[in-house]
C-alpha cells in the first residue's frame, strides 16, 4: 500500500472489532473493508464488528445491505457509531447498538458482568412499527407505542411510556431481576428472562403495569413510583 | 411550478391501490388538472384495464427508461379526459428492469408536463415498491379495515419513516358500516388508533367499484356513486381543500367522532 492514510482502521476491542472509517467516500471505504475481510478471513470469521462511520449519513437500505454483505462473510455487525443523528436513528431501527464503550485501557480489563450497568440505556423517542426489532445489551426506554409485529429485546429492563401490542423481552441475557413496565400491556407478548406471560385482557381503563420474575414465574403489579 | 408526485402503497396486495390510482387520477383530471399516472407494477400491469385503455398501449415505462421511445410517446391519452395520461407498466419484463434513479429521472421529466403524477405501486416491500416510492413527494397508504392489511400498512409506514420519506397519509378502503356496527370489521377508529397517521379519506365497500373496474370506467366518473364521491373528496383534499368526511352511516357516534377529527 502506498497510501499513507488507510481508508479504514481496524482495532480489537474487548468484545469484538472496531472499524473506523476515514473521510473517503463510502464506496471506497466499503470496498476497503471487504478487501480486508477477504484478505484476513480467519481473523474476521465469526467476529462481532462495530463500525465508526464519523459524520456519514446512512439510510436503512444502505445499512441493511452492508449488514447482509457482512453476514455473508461471517461477520456480525452489531453496532454503528456515528455523529449523524440520521445514521443513529437508522442503526436503532435496524436494532444495532449506537454506542460502544471506547477502548480505553482501564476499561479493557473490566469484567464483562459490569457491562450492562444501570447507566446504559437505549432511548427510543417514537413508536416502533411492525417489522422493527430493537435489541440492546442494557435497558431500553420507549416513549411511544410498540405496535404488533415490533420487538424489543433487552438484556436489562424495558420501559414503555405507551401501549404495547408487540413483543417485549427483558432480561434476555438471563438477568432474573429484570422487569417490563408499560402504560398499557394488555395486548402485549411479554417475556422476562426465560419466562413468558400472557397478560389478562383489558377491562376498562388501561393501567400501567410492571411484570417481573419471582421464583422463576412472571408476576405483575401496578406500576407506581416505588 | 412542477407536478406533485404521489405514490399509493399498501404492503398487502388486493386492497385497492390500482382502483384508487385510477379514481384519483380521473377525479383530478375531471376538475381540470393535468394528470399522469404510472403503473409501477412491472410484470403485473392492470392500471390500463381499470382505466379502460388497454387496447391503446404501444410503448410502456420500460421503453421510456431504456430509450426506445420518448416520454410523450408512452403517455396514453385518456379517451374521456383530454389532460389525463397513463404510462403503462411493461407486462413482459420484471421489476429489475427499473431502478429507483430511473423513476426519479422519469418523474422529473414529467413534472414539467403535468400538475399531478400518481404512481401505483406493487404489493410488498421489495424492489418494485422501492422504485415506486423513489420519486414520491408524498406517499398515501391505502389499507382495508382488516387486521393483516393494517399490520402490513404499519410496516410500510415504518419503512417510509426510516427512509425519511416523511409521514404518509391514509386512505381506508372497503369500509362496510354495517359490519363495523356488528363488530365484524375494524372501525376507522381502530385503524387510526394503531397507525396514528393523518386520514385523508374513507371509501365504502361498493359493488359498483368492481363493475366500473371491469368495464374500464372508474366510479369517480359516476356522479351518483358513493365510492366515487369518496374518491372525488380525496382528490379535493389532495389539492388542499377542506372537505368534511362523508356520512357513510348517519347518526352513529363513530361517524360523529370521525367528523370531528382533523
Ligand atoms: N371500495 C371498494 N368496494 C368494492 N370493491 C373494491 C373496492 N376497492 C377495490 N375493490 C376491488 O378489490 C379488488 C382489488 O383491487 P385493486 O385495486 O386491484 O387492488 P391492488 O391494486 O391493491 O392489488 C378489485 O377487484 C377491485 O375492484
Ligand atoms: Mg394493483
Amino acid at each position: 500500500m502506498t497510501d499513507p492514510k488507510p481508508l479504514i482502521e481496524i482495532k480489537g476491542l474487548r468484545d469484538g472489532l472496531l472499524a473506523t472509517m476515514s473521510d473517503a467516500s463510502w464506496d471506497e471505504s466499503r470496498a476497503a473493508l471487504m478487501e480486508q475481510i477477504a484478505a484476513r478471513g480467519s481473523f474476521f470469521q465469526g467476529a462481532r464488528l462495530a463500525l465508526d462511520v464519523g459524520g456519514m449519513v446512512f439510510h436503512v437500505n444502505e445499512l441493511s445491505e452492508l449488514r447482509d454483505m457482512l453476514s455473508e462473510r461471517g461477520v456480525n455487525l452489531w453496532a454503528v457509531v456515528s455523529e449523524s443523528p440520521t445514521t443513529e436513528k437508522t442503526s436503532q431501527l435496524l436494532g444495532l447498538a449506537t454506542r460502544i464503550s471506547k477502548p480505553r485501557p482501564q476499561e479493557m480489563t473490566r469484567p464483562l458482568a459490569e457491562d450492562a450497568g444501570e447507566g446504559k440505556a437505549m432511548w427510543i423517542g417514537r413508536t416502533l412499527r411492525s417489522g422493527t426489532r430493537v435489541e440492546f445489551a442494557g435497558n431500553v426506554i420507549v416513549v411511544g407505542d410498540v405496535n404488533p409485529g415490533a420487538e424489543v429485546v433487552a438484556e436489562g429492563n424495558v420501559i414503555v411510556w405507551g401501549r404495547v401490542r408487540g413483543l417485549v423481552h427483558a432480561g434476555a441475557g438471563g438477568d432474573a431481576s429484570a422487569f417490563v413496565c408499560g402504560l398499557d400491556l394488555s395486548a402485549a407478548q411479554i417475556r422476562v428472562g426465560g419466562a413468558a406471560a400472557v397478560p389478562s385482557e383489558r377491562s376498562g381503563e388501561a393501567r400501567p403495569v410492571k411484570y417481573f420474575l419471582e421464583d422463576g414465574i412472571i408476576q405483575s403489579e401496578l406500576w407506581q413510583s416505588n | 411550478m412542477g407536478a406533485q408526485v404521489i405514490t399509493i402503497a399498501s404492503g398487502k396486495g388486493g386492497v385497492g391501490k390500482t382502483t384508487a390510482v385510477a379514481n384519483l387520477a380521473v377525479a383530478l383530471a375531471a376538475d381540470g388538472a393535468r394528470v399522469a399516472c404510472i403503473d409501477g407494477d412491472i410484470g403485473l400491469r392492470n392500471l390500463d384495464v381499470v382505466m379502460g385503455l388497454e387496447n391503446r398501449i404501444v410503448y410502456d415505462v420500460v421503453d421510456v427508461i431504456e430509450g426506445r421511445c420518448r416520454l410523450r410517446q408512452a403517455m396514453i391519452r385518456d379517451k374521456r379526459l383530454p389532460e389525463l395520461y397513463l404510462i403503462p407498466a411493461a407486462q413482459t419484463r420484471d421489476k429489475s428492469a427499473v431502478t429507483p434513479s430511473d423513476m426519479i429521472r422519469l418523474c422529473n421529466e414529467l413534472r414539467a408536463e403535468v400538475d399531478w403524477v400518481i404512481i401505483d405501486s406493487p404489493a410488498g416491500i421489495e424492489r418494485g415498491f422501492k422504485n415506486s416510492i423513489a420519486a414520491a413527494d408524498r406517499v398515501i397508504i391505502l389499507t382495508n379495515p382488516e387486521v393483516s392489511a393494517v399490520r402490513d400498512a404499519d410496516r410500510v409506514i415504518g419503512i417510509l419513516e426510516a427512509e425519511e420519506k416523511g409521514t404518509p397519509t391514509l386512505i381506508i378502503n372497503r369500509l362496510n358500516p354495517v359490519m363495523v356496527k356488528q363488530h365484524d370489521m375494524l372501525s376507522a377508529d381502530d385503524v387510526l388508533d394503531l397507525l396514528a397517521i393523518k386520514l385523508i379519506g374513507i371509501v365504502p365497500e361498493d359493488e359498483g367499484v368492481i363493475v366500473g373496474s371491469n368495464r374500464g370506467n372508474p366510479v369517480a366518473l359516476d356522479p351518483k356513486s358513493r365510492a366515487g364521491q369518496a374518491f372525488r373528496n380525496i382528490a379535493k383534499r389532495l389539492k388542499g381543500e377542506t372537505v368534511p368526511f362523508m356520512d357513510l352511516e348517519a347518526g352513529t357516534s363513530l361517524w360523529s367522532r370521525l367528523m370531528g377529527r382533523k
